[in-house]
């Protein structure tokens, strides 16, 4: 095969997952809810309305596009592109398992994080271009918040690449393989040391993806919805998609850092690697499943509050956090893997 | 066979395909959706009421305050990763360099907490 075909062959198997992850999701998403809420959720389109988002998929592509008079129509149209194209590129450095990832780079974490942090941008543009004062908000907020917390979600997971030295996602899966003690998985999470890292990466990482309790950007019941309030149609499901597959990532991102990836633990190693993609994938999906959860449980903080969070005390936390991981790895090697 | 080179085609191609993507899916749906515009559809949606004054309006310098605290402290996190990264190969030395780094970098936030800048007015 030529590389040609073969690189645009693993960017349609990353844009089909990318598909298939909206699809499945808002489906997760409503049914969670729902059954939160005590209530079922989609019923109608086929068994327990599995196919309510392929359904709504349709009646978007033949909804009438509308650009609002007022917009800036360039921008209006840039926008949705500026999304989806780094959500889509995003996917391109995550270990699905030992050998199956579209590329394999040595700074894949930092490429990620550099593909997230791009999205805020097109939220922006979209907000602005609107020439709507509820799309504006919703974009300027989701920019402060982005300021706000790039820094601590960075700086979190700083201690993990001193204790493997690498930042190659592949390599911090394999660091985490065997089990201590005979049965707790040597997963990142289970560290003490690492413990409080997760922590301000899981908050950053909610804040990162717009999600509940930190969805200022969007907002529903103050905003309309926020910074995609003007936009219809394809361009808006394109919006979505994004923002689910958003989460995609950073869920699979953390099974990546602090759950071990595609390593399933007690079982030979065969069954393991065989089974990889579908443990990275079951994975993941728990994680979304939490995210869902939170979003069911706590209500909207205020954005000043988010913004005093960020600044004050997670990015100090974690700035400590990396001096303390470093005077251990150097003084106290021991302590450095407790678990393992 | 993994080459560095494959790996950028590979980016790039990432990027060409998901730019080539949305254009062709808006335009898959105009040709399947109806186009009627018209004045009231195309206005400004404020919850049914008339705009008033211009959308795009000015911003308070909260907002430039923080934006130039990020481009600072997360041009300095990236400094940190090379850092990290080579951390288990270096001596106790880089450790000790490391500590000023971060000293100074929390200086700078401890003087940015003093101003005032981190406080939402």
């Amino acid at each position: 095969m030529s590389p040609l075909a073969a690189s645009l062959l693993k960017v349609a198997a990353c844009l089909g997952l990318m598909l298939a992850n909206g699809v499945v999701m808002i489906w997760m998403l409503r049914k969670v809810l729902g059954h939160l809420h005590l209530r079922y959720g989609p019923l109608e389109a086929g068994p327990s309305g599995i196919f309510q988002t392929t359904m709504d998929v349709l009646k978007l592509l033949t909804k009438e596009d509308v650009t609002p008079n007022a917009a800036d129509r360039a921008l209006f149209y840039v926008a949705p592109l500026a999304v989806f194209v780094p959500s889509l590129a995003a996917y391109a450095a995550l270990p699905f398992a030992p050998e199956l990832r579209a590329v394999r780079l040595d700074a894949g974490l930092l490429y990620t994080f550099a593909a997230l942090s791009l999205v805020p941008i097109g939220i922006l543009m979209a907000g602005w271009a609107s020439a709507n004062k509820w799309s504006l908000i919703g974009g300027m907020r989701a920019a402060a918040q982005q300021i706000a917390y790039e820094v601590p979600l960075l700086l979190s997971v700083l201690p993990i690449v001193m204790l493997v030295g690498s930042a190659d996602l592949g390599r911090i899966v394999e660091a985490q393989s065997g089990v201590w003690a005979g049965f707790l998985p040597r997963w990142f999470i289970f560290d003490p040391l690492l413990l409080p890292t997760f922590v301000v990466f899981a908050v950053a990482a909610l804040i990162e993806t717009n999600q509940t309790p930190f969805d200022m950007s969007e907002a529903e019941s103050e905003l309309v919805a926020g910074w995609a309030t003007e936009y219809s149609a394809m361009k808006f499901g394109l919006l979505f998609l994004s923002e689910f597959s958003n989460q995609f990532i950073i869920s699979a991102l953390a099974v990546t850092l602090f759950f071990g990836g595609w390593l399933l633990p007690w079982v030979p190693e065969s069954v393991s690697v065989a089974l990889a993609p579908v443990t990275f994938l079951l994975k993941t999906y728990v994680g979304i499943f939490m995210l869902m959860w939170i979003r069911g449980t706590y209500p909207r903080v205020r954005i000043d509050t988010l913004m005093q969070l960020g600044w004050k005390r997670l990015i100090p936390i974690s700035l400590a956090l990396v001096v303390v991981m470093g005077v251990v790895i150097k003084a106290l090697p021991a302590l450095a893997r407790v678990v393992g | 066979m993994h080459t560095a080179a494959l790996d950028h085609l590979t980016l790039a191609a990432f990027v060409v395909v998901g730019a080539l993507f949305v254009p062709l899916t808006v335009f898959a749906s105009n040709l399947l959706a109806p186009r009627k515009p018209d004045a009231r559809k195309g206005a400004t949606y404020e919850c049914g009421v008339e705009p008033v004054g211009p959308p795009w309006v000015q911003f308070r310098i909260g907002y430039y305050v923080y934006a130039l605290l990020f481009v600072v402290f997360d041009i300095e996190t990236v400094f940190l990763y090379p850092w990290a990264v080579a951390f288990n190969a270096l001596g106790a030395f880089v450790l000790i360099e490391m500590l000023f780094f971060i000293a100074i970098l929390a200086f700078g936030l401890w003087y940015a907490w003093k101003e005032g800048a981190l406080s939402w007015r």
